[in-house]
């Protein structure tokens, strides 16, 4: 990358953030992380890739066996673009790297949405190896089928810096799925995700992501979407597997008049996770939308689930639901809903429940013939079951296919 | 007529920690359908709930036979499995679990959509199979999902709390056509397999099923068993408050 007035200034900025603790989780000590990992070989066909790695990012949503049901496909290993293809017309997919080679203006979305020093965890993103996925729609174009995106941590005690960019330009639709997951079942690492979403008027994007780490990885996500007018946002978050630390609290900014943004999150913490999760929006323009759906289940690790609606501008609307299920063990789960309103015209509103499983409804499903674990599981399923509007029914299905199957390791 | 399918023998229950069932004795033989009448708090939910096997219904005496085989140890989810079926009075809101998955739970998986769509327009119930169970359903919603659901688990012995509560005139046709269909009112009377045990409070249901036996329950005991137009016509004529008096009088004299 040219070193550039603008490059020079996030620099800057984010040597001034490097130890800025922050907001919400508990603190990482990145000196205990290496920062580098050595290149990969390139993979020109994904699906020889070792089964191992294979069997790990299927778990996490990624199909590499038959490339007819994505769009385009790419993969970082640690810190190294390994594979990018794109299959559809109007649909970019290469490594940010890349992109910032190709395209002079890509330093104009460049830490826009995310601010470079937001905390430690950006400013190590900035200041460190990295690397991440450029994708994007060219205008007018609809993706069918979605473009599948992974970052595959292999290196043990690897601080694994992302940096993505995605822009949906004027009326396209681009739907991705990305996966997160690492080599080993054992190795600590830490992953440091920072994405930024442009969605230009009209445009559409359904984001879906599926993490699949291990009991000693620490995760620090940073996430902020633009959606101008006529935009949709559509983000949906799976964890339902082993994590040590997980905290993000990704931003959505409605900044054009009737924009809509839905977040969705799954959330399973087992006894050993920690997880701090929350969704944001700022409904900044006319008539805008969100709604926040939050499913969180501990059965014995601990839950911060938050959600937060602030509304700036006439007619807006907001939704926050969250609901947390203490399934067994001493789990804890803390919603902390949070809603603002800055005048008046505006409509916010939240509910939250947590609690376990009601004995009545176990009952229910036993005067029916099921078994007590048949009757449960019934309940958790639908518990987990959330009705995803705007999903293509494709990826819907996938969806419910990559929960179900750990509902399994749940029960 | 068949075989005696339940015996209740002795039977006493109680509710955190206290009596509410004495001595029942009960007999139904496999295609009777049976009512039970009696004041508020007499203990007919009480009785329907500890065949059915619910845990809070603890029997402290006595004995439960059904199809000969003693059930009165045996779980809730292990008596449906047996043959016993009950339509909830007030039936839980599962969220997330849809009409057609409990329709399904209830078919075991043997028969698929077809099967479920089509008890479905029986029920009236279509537009219902893709929403959650039981969530913003009306009093007449929730009797006809009852009913299709028990129809897809078919029962042995059918218990139904007052299938005619908060339903109106429309509804109750439908439902007094879904409960002969899950007792087999068309089938002829030797053939019959399946038995009901129906709490009545006004007695509309026996416009509808061909009731055997009615039994008035007061204060814990069954009062009086006889025939169920009869029970009612007295019932109507002279409310629970003879029944009770009569009843006090045999108890006496008996006593």
């Amino acid at each position: 990358m040219v070193e550039t007035a603008s490059s020079k200034m996030h620099k800057d900025k984010a040597r001034a953030a490097a130890a800025k603790g922050a907001a919400f989780g508990e603190d990482i000590d990145l000196g205990i992380y290496v920062s580098s990992a050595e290149e990969q070989p390139s993979q020109v066909d994904p699906s020889k890739l070792p089964a191992t790695a294979k069997e790990r990012m299927l778990e996490a949503g990624l199909i590499l066996d038959d490339p007819d049901q994505r769009a385009g496909t790419f993969i970082q290993m640690d810190n190294a673009p390994v594979h990018s293809s794109v299959r559809q017309e109007g649909v970019e997919v290469m490594a940010v790297s890349q992109a910032l080679e190709k395209y002079d203006w890509l330093s104009d979305y460049w830490w826009q949405a995310v601010a470079v020093d937001t905390d430690k965890y950006t400013a190590s993103v900035e200041l460190n190896q990295y690397n991440g996925y450029f994708i994007r729609t060219l205008p007018g174009y609809k993706t069918i089928y979605p473009v599948q995106a992974c970052l595959y941590l292999a290196k043990a005690r690897l601080t694994q810096n992302v940096h993505n960019i995605i822009i949906a330009e004027e009326n396209s639709e681009l739907h991705i799925i990305t996966g997160c997951t690492t080599a080993s079942n054992e190795e600590a690492g830490l992953h440091l995700g920072v994405s930024e979403f442009y969605i230009k008027k009209g445009a559409k994007v359904t984001f879906t992501m599926i993490h699949n780490w291990n009991p000693e990885v620490a995760v620090r996500p940073r996430s902020a979407a633009i959606i101008e007018e006529n935009g949709l946002f559509l983000s949906n978050y799976v964890l339902m597997k082993p994590v040590r630390s997980l905290q993000m609290y990704p931003t959505a900014r409605c900044v054009g008049e009737n924009a809509v943004v839905r977040f969705n999150s799954i959330l399973v913490a087992g006894r050993g996770s920690s997880l701090d999760v929350g969704s944001r929006v700022i409904l900044n323009a006319k008539g805008a939308k969100t709604e926040i759906i939050s499913r969180a289940i501990t059965t014995g690790g601990s839950i911060v689930a938050r959600g937060y609606i602030e509304g700036n501008a006439p007619d807006v609307k907001g939704h926050l639901e969250c609901r947390g299920l203490i399934l067994m063990g001493k789990g804890i789960i803390h919603a902390i809903p949070e809603l603002k309103g800055t005048l008046a015209g505006i409509d916010l509103s939240h509910e939250a429940a947590v609690g376990k499983i009601a004995e009545e409804e176990v009952e229910y499903l036993m005067a029916r013939g099921l078994t007590r674990s048949e009757a449960t599981a019934t309940i958790v399923r639908g518990f987990l079951r959330v009705d995803i509007e705007g999903l293509p029914p494709l990826l819907g299905a996938e969806l419910q296919r990559a929960i179900e199957a750990s509902e399994e390791d749940l029960m | 007529m068949g075989d005696v399918a339940l015996r209740i023998e002795q039977l006493a229950v109680e509710v955190e920690g206290r009596e509410i069932l004495h001595n029942i004795n009960l007999e139904m033989k496999l295609g009777e359908t049976h009512v039970l009448f009696g004041p508020n708090g007499s203990g007919k939910t009480t009785l329907l709930m500890a065949i059915m096997g619910f845990p809070k219904y603890r029997v402290t005496k006595g004995k439960i036979i059904f199809k000969g085989q003693e059930i009165t140890k045996l779980s809730l989810d292990e008596r449906a499995r047996l043959g016993i079926g009950m339509s909830f009075q007030r039936p839980p809101v599962v969220r997330g679990v849809k009409t057609r998955d409990m329709v399904a739970a209830c078919l075991k998986g043997e028969e698929r959509e077809e099967r479920i769509e089509q008890l479905a327009e029986k029920a009236n119930l279509a537009d219902f199979l893709d929403r959650e169970i039981n969530y913003g359903f009306s009093g007449g919603e929730i009797k006809r999902s009852e009913l299709m659901q028990l129809l897809a688990q078919r029962p042995t012995l059918t218990l139904i709390d007052e299938p005619e509560s908060g339903v109106d005139l429309v509804n109750i046709a439908l439902i007094g056509e879904l409960l002969n269909g899950l007792l087999e009112k068309d089938c002829p009377i030797l053939e019959r397999k399946c038995m009901g045990l129906i709490i009545t409070h006004t007695g509309h249901i026996l416009d509808y099923v061909n009731a055997r036996t009615g039994y008035v329950m007061c204060d814990g005991v069954i009062g009086c068993e006889g025939a169920p137009r009869e029970i009612l016509a007295t019932i109507r004529e002279k409310g629970y408050q003879e029944c009770i008096a009569c009843f006090l009088r045999r108890r006496a004299s008996s006593g």
